[in-house]
């Protein structure tokens, strides 16, 4: 996966224990959404078999490569912003399994964000070839975050159900319009420049105005032609066949065990 | 073919004086793996000082169905609430 690239990289010791932490949290919040899915009656085994199969989807950020230790600062600062813009939306989904997990994650999420912008912050202060390499960073990042909130509403397949049932609290023009408001200054701090020549702030709208995006590339990942698509299902695959063995001996020793403390029992 | 692994239910004390509360549920072999993968899940940043692990399957659940015949005879009872009863304002009752 996409950060998983840069944890033997790190270039320090705290950087690595932060990203080894963040890790641990994104595989515990794919947990905690797992768990709420499985309240709906889909079983655990049939959840991740559709993952592995291609049938169930996952977010589309994913997709991208982690060319740089500065991808690590924008996932954070960026992906995970957007994020948490969705998931603070989602707290008050309807469902209320859904939305007790994204209370969860969303008391987790602000560490990741910020650990990412720290990131950003030192590269952006540092020399002018660690500068290039967080501008280029935010470049390669900003639009398929900006892709992360999904299709204009009027195009959006399931957003009017979803809003008709509150599954869904806010649209996704709203929620994307959130972001770019609060992270242009974000930008600014860090003497970055968001590549997008029509970002400008609206006074009578009180929102910035920003470009359109390539929508073409939006579908185009989505259907699984992206820079990654390919290595992110086999390092999936991979892992789960690697992992098959454990499992089995996992349910082979408990059997064991239950085996041998029943023999054990002493009559009644 | 992969191992199937049973469900279990999480409660967590958060410190001591307050009681254990359902906080998720996770999949484990057995209750030994079921308590640390709790432990990693639920307790990353001191959420507890204390863990139960029960196996899914040995919860019994009242259901969604039997509410009109289960809790409904409790709402013609109001002389269980001290409401109910007409005491002399005055008085420290």
């Amino acid at each position: 996966m996409p950060e998983g690239n840069w944890i033997t990289r790190a270039p320090t010791l705290r950087r690595k224990a932060v990203l080894l932490a963040k890790v641990q949290d994104e595989a515990g919040h794919g947990l905690y959404l797992y768990s709420a899915t499985e309240t709906l009656g889909i079983s655990r085994d049939e959840l991740k078999d559709q993952l592995l199969s291609g049938k169930a989807k996952y977010a589309s950020i994913f997709n991208y490569p982690t060319l740089s230790w500065a991808d690590v600062g924008a996932i954070g600062w960026l992906v995970d912003g957007a994020a948490i813009v969705n998931q603070i939306s989602l707290c008050r989904t309807s469902y209320g399994p859904y939305a007790r997990a994204m209370v969860k994650i969303c008391k987790e999420e602000s560490f990741h964000m910020r650990q990412g912008y720290e990131v950003m912050t030192v590269l952006a202060n540092g020399s002018d070839e660690q500068k290039a390499m967080a501008q280029d960073a935010l470049e390669r990042w900003w639009w398929p975050t900006l892709m992360m909130f999904g299709p204009h509403d009027a195009d959006s397949a399931h957003s009017g159900r979803s809003m008709k049932w509150k599954i869904k609290r806010q649209s996704n023009d709203e929620l994307r319009q959130k972001f770019v408001d609060q992270t242009v200054a974000q930008a600014e701090y860090l003497g970055l420049e968001i590549p997008d020549p029509k970002l400008k702030w609206d006074p009578k709208r009180e929102h910035y105005d920003f470009g359109e995006i390539d929508w073409d590339e939006f579908r185009s990942v989505l259907a699984g032609a992206g820079p990654c698509n390919q290595e992110r299902m086999d390092a999936r695959r991979k892992a789960s066949e690697n992992g098959n063995w454990i499992r089995e001996a996992m349910m082979a020793h408990a059997a064991k065990e239950r085996d041998r403390s029943s023999a054990q029992t002493p009559e009644g | 073919m992969s191992a199937h692994l049973p469900l279990w239910e999480v409660f967590l004390r958060s410190r001591r004086g307050l009681e254990h509360k359902h906080i998720g549920s996770l999949h484990a072999a057995d209750p030994e793996q079921a308590m640390q993968y709790a432990r990693d899940v639920y307790t990353r940043r001191m959420e507890g000082c204390s863990i139960w692990i029960v196996r899914a399957a040995d919860i019994h659940a009242s259901q969604e169905t039997d509410g009109a015949s289960f809790f409904d005879p409790a709402e013609d009872k109001i002389y269980r609430h001290a409401s109910f009863y007409d005491v002399p304002e005055d008085l420290k009752l």
